[in-house]
């Protein structure tokens, strides 16, 4: 597994793979929680997590990282898809996915003016200005986590301030979104239920109920 | 149906005058068919209390001594009923209070709406009197909970809570009420059942492939064994399950959650599973060449080690719950969905079985079980006597139709070996948490929710004492509940470990016991203690016509061990019949 550089968490279960849980909601408070206990209960540690909108208009979507075997990441899932308010989950490895984190980084303005080397240095990075200031600028990077630690070990000479990295977004290469899936639960007739375990005929591709 | 036209009108004439949240409870309650609500009052609930007051005549409310009695009240109510209990208590302490409840209900999947008063909304957060975050609190021990801070969410959030607690896998749902809904007068536009959640699925879909696989492997199986839980009971599929059973001829066992699902008597039935179950069902569960779950989730103490348990069998798991399938033993063919709709369907499919030979096995089983265990328990050579003998006697008298509640401990390990059942829904006990203090409060939420039934609560000395506050209970609302304590002056199963696996180091399970008959007594329940095998009969046949309450203490032999016993760490197979043995 790449992008195992340690930055974040002492306690990371590094011999075990990376994967990433795509859960569709309802946007309800507490959720959160409900989601995040179903991890601390097992003493799984969560690597990354974000919320945000999905494409669909109303549903929510969590983005989770955690390093365990697949048997426990599906066990976890099964336990999240539980949930009264969960609507979908799925999960992927790093193969199967898109992904990005979003980093941060704060530098001080003079050094910049005076040192031509760290710009050219920025650039080679993929590094944008979002803000420039006199006394700093902040650049941003979108990428994987080698790109985003390479450019913090890049800055650290020239007296980096600030560095915040995002969690990880991730798309699944494989789905065709949820918005199908969505109309069969709002649609159907109470009682009548979609198809929940298809993942047995799947090849275990994608995870599905 | 009177009361529903009175029904009806109320609700025509609640739409065009406006009602504050707390009438707005009670109506929910009253559509949801709930006529006994256990709670007790305090300051953040005082308005539903306050509108309790009119709704007297239709809504039962029984006042217990402790909001963890009121919770497994309603578990009672719910596990012999098969209908939903409910719960009222109030903020913070009141709402603590009811957690182990909560948890037990949750492992045990019990359905029990419990709606708890908060603080106003403007005060959430400040530390406020009485203000616990009880939301977060019961978040993992509730399959649902909401907080309401404004009272035109009360209607369809109690029709969400009555849904989710009720459908699916059952299980407890706890609504908090802050005060200011409560009070806030709204446009009540009459109350609608839910009956869908876009994003809640409460019954997988039954695929046939699995069904038709499932029956393809039993009609080939030579040794085919059936485990089943409480699932059987929760899907009121009592009698698709005896018809399966019985087309294919499979010797079936039950845990202690699906016992009295069917009769205990039932030819096919083989006995009780896990750690203090039957010798045959235990060690044969690693002969079968088929093992069918149905409504059962391998709890560990029913698997004993993971690692030795029916590695050699094929596993058809029927479960409602799809989490459950793979969650501890792998399984060969998952038959995802209501057992109420899948028995039946795979029950077509099976051919007509007897196997005889296979049967036999338990049966001998069960005879060397009854030689080294069973004998002396029942009836023993000493003076002393034993809780097995009293069940025994208790069963003779009761014939197998009372509802008998335990606690936890021994005394609970060997009323579920032994007690004899002839009705589905009559064993009452907890299961997956093992909570002491259950037994009592838990059957009298039995009587109000089985008024015809003679419900038997039996408990041992530790047990009763934490939560013997609810006779208090008893005495003010009467409900005939008989109260059996068999005391062995110890906390017996803990004892029984210390025994067997610390060395004989009795720590801190020398507990003493108050006077249980004169304490009875001050609550003015009758009762009294035998210690003479002679006389043990006459006070059971005492106790049960006893037109009232009762309390019967037992002294019991205070070194008595539970056997057959699959100690921890090991396999099903290795069960011991003795303390020789480990």
């Amino acid at each position: 597994m790449p992008n195992k550089n340690n930055t974040t968490t002492g306690t990371t279960a590094s011999d075990k793979p990376e994967y990433t849980i795509t859960v569709y909601t309802e946007n309800q408070i507490g959720l959160l929680n409900r989601i995040a206990i179903i991890f601390s209960r097992r003493k799984i540690n969560v690597e990354s997590l974000n919320t945000s909108p999905s494409e669909i208009d109303s549903v929510h979507r969590f983005t989770i990282v955690i390093n365990e075997t697949e048997e426990v990441v599906r066990k976890v899932c099964r336990q999240i898809e539980k949930q009264v308010e969960v609507l979908k989950v799925y999960y992927n490895n790093n193969e199967e996915i898109i992904w990005q984190e979003l980093a941060l980084y704060k530098v001080p303005a003079d050094i910049i003016a005076a040192e031509v080397k760290v710009e050219r240095l920025l650039s080679q990075h993929g590094a944008k200005a979002v803000v420039i200031r006199k006394d700093y600028i902040v650049f941003e990077v979108a990428g994987q986590r080698e790109e985003t630690d390479n450019l913090i070990k890049v800055l650290e000479p020239f007296g980096l301030i600030e560095f915040v990295r995002s969690a990880r977004v991730a798309i699944i290469k494989n789905s065709e979104g949820f918005h199908k899936k969505l109309k069969e639960f709002e649609y159907r007739e109470p009682g009548e239920e979609t198809i929940e375990n298809e993942y047995l005929s799947h090849n275990e591709e994608v995870f599905s109920m | 149906m009177q009361t529903l036209e009175i029904l009806e009108e109320k609700t025509a004439a609640a739409k065009t005058a406006p009602i504050n949240g707390s009438q707005a409870v009670l109506e929910a309650l009253l559509h949801e068919g709930v006529d006994t609500v256990f709670g007790y009052p305090g300051g953040a609930i005082m308005p539903i209390y306050d509108a309790l007051y009119d709704y007297n005549d239709k809504l039962k409310h029984i006042l217990v001594r402790h909001e963890q009695g009121a919770i497994h009240a309603a578990q009672g109510f719910a596990r012999v009923s098969g209908r939903t209990g409910v719960v009222f208590a109030t903020s913070g302490p009141g709402a603590t209070n009811l957690v182990t409840g909560l948890a037990d209900a949750m492992i045990d999947s019990t359905p029990v709406v419990c709606i708890t008063g908060q603080v106003f909304a403007h005060l959430l957060g400040t530390d406020a009197f009485q203000e616990t975050d009880v939301i977060n609190i019961t978040t993992p021990v509730t399959k649902w909970n909401y907080q309401v801070t404004d009272a035109t969410e009360i209607p369809h959030v109690l029709a969400k809570a009555f849904y989710i607690a009720g459908s699916g896998r059952p299980g407890p749902v706890l609504i908090d009420i802050t005060k200011n809904a409560q009070l806030q007068l709204f446009n009540y536009e009459g109350y609608q059942k839910c009956e869908h959640i876009r994003s809640y699925r409460p019954k997988p879909i039954v695929r046939k492939e699995f069904v038709e696989q499932a029956a393809a492997l039993i009609n080939a199986a030579e040794r085919p064994f059936v485990v089943f839980g409480q699932g059987v009971i929760l899907g009121k599929a009592e009698e698709e399950f005896k018809a399966f059973i019985e087309k294919a001829g499979i010797p079936s066992a039950w845990t202690i959650m699906g016992m009295s699902a069917i009769p205990t008597d039932h030819p096919l039935g083989v006995g009780m599973l896990g750690m203090h179950g039957n010798y045959g069902p235990n060690v044969l569960t690693n002969e079968c060449d088929v093992l069918i779950a149905v409504g059962m989730r391998f709890d560990d103490r029913v698997t004993g080690r993971l690692d030795k348990y029916a590695k050699q069998a094929k596993v058809i798991h029927l479960d409602i719950d799809p989490s459950e399938i793979d969650k501890n033993v792998k399984t060969t063919v998952p038959v995802w969905g209501d057992c109420k709709e899948t028995l039946p369907l795979l029950t077509a499919l099976v051919t007509r079985k007897i196997h005889t030979a296979w049967l036999n096995k338990f049966h001998e089983y069960r005879k060397k079980e009854e030689e080294k265990c069973i004998a002396a328990e029942l009836n023993p050579a000493g003076d002393e006597m034993t809780m097995g003998e009293v069940i025994q006697l208790l069963n003779e008298l009761t014939k197998g139709d009372a509802v008998i509640v335990t606690d936890v401990g021994q005394h609970q390990m060997v009323a579920c070996r032994y007690a004899k059942y002839n009705h589905s829904k009559s064993n009452i006990t907890s299961g997956g948490l093992g909570t002491m203090g259950f037994a009592l409060p838990t059957a009298i939420g039995a009587k109000y929710g089985a008024p015809d039934k003679t419900i038997v609560a039996i408990a041992g000395d530790g047990g009763i004492q934490m939560t013997i506050q609810e006779l208090g209970t008893i005495m003010q609302f009467q409900p005939d509940v008989k109260i059996l304590i068999l005391n062995n002056n110890f906390l017996g199963m803990v004892r029984q470990w210390q025994q067997l696996f610390h060395e004989k180091r009795y720590s801190f399970v020398d507990i003493q016991s108050p006077d249980f008959v004169q304490v009875a007594k001050g609550y003015h329940i009758e009762g009294q203690k035998v210690s003479e095998r002679s006389q043990l009969k006459a006070a059971l046949e005492t106790m049960l016509n006893h037109k009232g309450s009762y309390l019967l203490e037992v002294i019991v032999g205070k070194e008595n061990n539970v056997f057959p016993m699959v100690p921890q760490g090991r396999g099903v197979a290795e069960i011991v019949l003795s303390k020789d043995e480990i």
